[in-house]
């Protein structure tokens, strides 16, 4: 303490100078209205400056996602296209072909209602019987498998997510084509169970499971997420515990498909299977 | 001793009623406004305790500030002057030093000390002074000048008081 004060003494000429200088700067500011709004300026632009860059640190945080999903968007854009494209040109070839030239269409939707934390959860989307909407179409969003409809009025429809006890999913692991049946076992709305993956087949962590499909609901070859584990139950087969692509907390817009030509799938199964 | 006080005390209050009631009239083409009222900083003794001169420099800027209804500006231009002003008496002390019994006066240490050390402390407030008023940089020229300008005026005043007024 008394070497502060020995201090201050020793500088009092410049400390008197800098408590002088403050007290003007105070005057200036508090009883000049120009200097006033100068300074309040400065501080605010300052501050608005300051905001901004690290707004902008965020956002190029999040700029990796943002183009994931965009990428992903645009090859989803890209299929239709080349298909529609297709189309056109047999059009123009004057060309019949008895072939349908599509197989799926795809319906925008938004969702509206949302749950991840029951046992049997259930979406809800903006549009329905009116949009063209049946039960059993396939629900996708930019980066994977959402759950299949499952009834629709005439503005809104249901949907099973993956993450509901009754879903059931044909799935296939990509690299090896192998497929078993991926349900939900409630354990949380990140992690869905894929079984009936024979012994023999080589899988590691990371390995992307997609849709199979078989089941003339899903397209073939739709995210459906990475293997997280497996473990080699009794049996002949694997119990894998899948990370879902899709985040269900996240979930805004999705695509509905439909299956130009399931019922003819349907119908021919039906049939053999009389047999 | 008393009688240095008085003409102190005295020529505090004869600046700033020249400075207020006659100089801030007289406005040469809109923007150079020359201050003659810094004279009281240049011409205190000395021997003046370091921290009577920035606490007189304060009063006599916050007086002028009074009269302009611009607290503050005056007020920290001349406490920064006042702060310099030893560092520039020591720099451009004679080889022997100050003789005792001498002001800082034109009369005892010549015109071209005198214009030196006048030159080098009007710029110094003016320059605060006139930021101060724009309060930015983003002018910075267009204020320079005016400082130049006015300081120029302010020198020339400062100057020939010298020679009218403090002829002893």
């Amino acid at each position: 303490m008394r070497n502060l004060l020995r201090f201050i003494i020793r500088y009092h000429f410049f400390f008197l100078f800098i408590l002088l200088e403050t007290v003007s700067v105070i005057l200036i500011v508090q009883h000049n209205n120009y200097q006033r709004a100068q300074f309040i300026n400065f501080t605010k632009s300052f501050q608005g400056s300051f905001y901004e860059a690290f707004g902008g640190i965020r956002e190029y945080l999040s700029l990796r996602q943002t183009n994931r999903y965009l990428y992903m968007e645009n090859t989803l854009l890209r299929n239709r296209m080349d298909r529609l494209l297709r189309n056109r040109e047999i059009r123009q070839a004057g060309g019949y072909d008895s072939i349908p030239h599509r197989q799926f269409s795809y319906i925008p939707a938004r969702v509206i209602n949302n749950s991840v934390n029951k046992q049997f959860n259930f979406i809800t989307l903006n549009k329905g019987s009116h949009h063209g909407i049946e039960p059993e179409m396939a629900v996708i969003a930019p980066n994977g498998v959402v759950g299949v409809v499952y009834a629709t009025s005439g503005n809104y429809a249901t949907v099973i997510p993956m993450i509901n006890r009754n879903f059931r999913l044909s799935a296939k692991i990509l690299k090896n084509g192998y497929f078993g049946s991926l349900s939900w076992a409630g354990s949380g709305y990140q992690e869905a169970i894929l079984e009936e993956i024979p012994f023999h087949v080589e899988i590691q962590p990371g390995d992307t499971i997609v849709t199979s499909g078989y089941s003339a609901i899903f397209p073939e070859g739709i995210m459906v997420g990475t293997i997280h584990e497996f473990e080699a139950r009794e049996g002949n087969f694997y119990t894998i515990t899948v990370d879902i692509a899709v985040d269900y907390k996240n979930l805004l817009y999705v695509t509905v498909i439909r299956n130009l030509l399931r019922e003819e799938q349907r119908e021919l199964e039906r049939i053999s299977g009389n047999d | 001793m008393i009688k240095l006080l008085v003409r102190n005390i005295i020529r505090f209050i004869v600046l700033v009623l020249v400075q207020v009631l006659i100089i801030n009239n007289i406005q040469i083409s809109g923007f150079i406004v020359p201050y003659f009222y810094i004279l009281f900083i240049l011409l205190m003794p000395f021997e003046t305790p370091r921290w009577v001169l920035l606490v007189s420099a304060f009063t006599l800027g916050l007086m002028v500030d009074l009269f302009a209804q611009t607290p503050g500006m005056h007020a920290a231009a001349s406490v920064f002057m006042a702060f310099l002003r030893p560092y520039i008496l020591e720099m451009s002390a004679p080889r022997d030093g100050y003789e005792a019994g001498t002001f800082p006066r034109l009369h005892y240490y010549g015109f071209q000390w005198f214009l030196q050390y006048t030159v080098i402390l009007v710029l110094a407030h003016h320059f605060i002074l006139f930021y101060i008023e724009v309060f930015r940089f983003s002018e910075f020229f267009s204020t320079f000048l005016r400082v130049l300008l006015s300081s120029l005026f302010s020198v020339i005043l400062i100057m020939l008081s010298q020679y009218f007024i403090y002829r002893k």
